[in-house]
């Protein structure tokens, strides 16, 4: 998905796991993708970059369909469907 | 004919069978063994990172890593004279062991960990809090805590915590498609 489409996107769930160092952004968005339904969209909040190699690798080991991702400031914004 | 034909079938169905029984599992085997903080930390951050891939993970603890289960709170009793020696000598649990390299009487150790706090990375208690709650198996060796001196009950409250020998891990390792010794 390109920038604009993401920024575009209605997440039904929010992680913010920005602070956090590796693996926290990763083990946040473990516990919190418990609470989302299959076909709900999760966001996730990071200030570590290695989250943007991280969570791709993530969905594709769960089956998770990654959308893509978004930097502003230092911040990334992932996005995903479960 | 189509008795030999199925006699054929029967027997490549067994062998499938056998090549399935056979295959790794998504498990991970670590060996931990250093006991040093920098190592210790690595294999925690593995661990839980592993659970959260929802990868099974079997962690054997062997050698200097026991100490990191010691609770500092908790004594064992009946220990001979150089069980007591060695207890005295060994690190009483996580926040006490040392770095692996730069330790320089301890200095090193500490600006680590206050880096770490700095850029809130998961200190080694925290971590292995955190693999406790998803479910990192902890299988300690009963030979190295014989050897060491230590007893069972001056080890840590862990929720998958076991005493096993060898054996455990190379069941554990034989099903494992990843394997670490840290």
């Amino acid at each position: 998905m390109t920038t604009e489409e993401l920024k575009a996107v209605k997440s039904d769930k929010v992680v913010d796991a920005r602070g956090t160092a590796c693996p926290g952004p990763l083990l946040a968005a473990k516990k919190a993708v418990a609470d989302v339904q299959a076909g709900q969209i999760m966001e996730i909040l990071s200030s570590d970059e290695g989250t943007k190699s991280d969570i791709p690798k993530w969905c594709k080991k769960m089956n998770y369909e990654y959308f893509g991702s978004i930097d502003e400031d230092g911040i990334y914004r992932l996005f995903l469907k479960k | 004919m189509s008795l030999e034909i199925e006699k054929h079938v029967q027997e490549l169905q067994q062998k499938l069978n056998q090549l399935q029984n056979r295959q790794a599992k998504d498990q991970i085997s670590i060996i931990a063994f250093s006991g040093d903080l920098d190592k210790m930390l690595a294999a925690m951050i593995i661990a839980t990172g592993a659970r959260a891939m929802d990868t099974e993970v079997k962690m054997f603890f062997t050698f200097w890593a026991t100490a990191m289960l010691r609770d500092p709170q908790k004594s064992g009793k009946g220990k001979d004279f150089m069980s007591k020696m060695f207890g005295f000598m060994m690190p009483r649990g996580s926040k006490k062991l040392k770095l692996s390299k730069m330790n320089m009487c301890g200095m090193g150790t500490s600006m680590l960990k206050g880096l770490m706090k700095k850029k809130r990375v998961a200190s080694l208690e925290e971590l292995i809090a955190t693999a406790g709650e998803l479910g990192v198996e902890i299988n300690v060796c009963e030979m190295s805590m014989d050897l060491m001196g230590f007893k069972r009950e001056e080890m840590i409250d862990y929720p998958h915590l076991n005493y096993v020998g060898v054996g455990s891990y190379l069941a554990d390792a034989d099903e494992s498609r990843i394997q670490l010794f840290i």
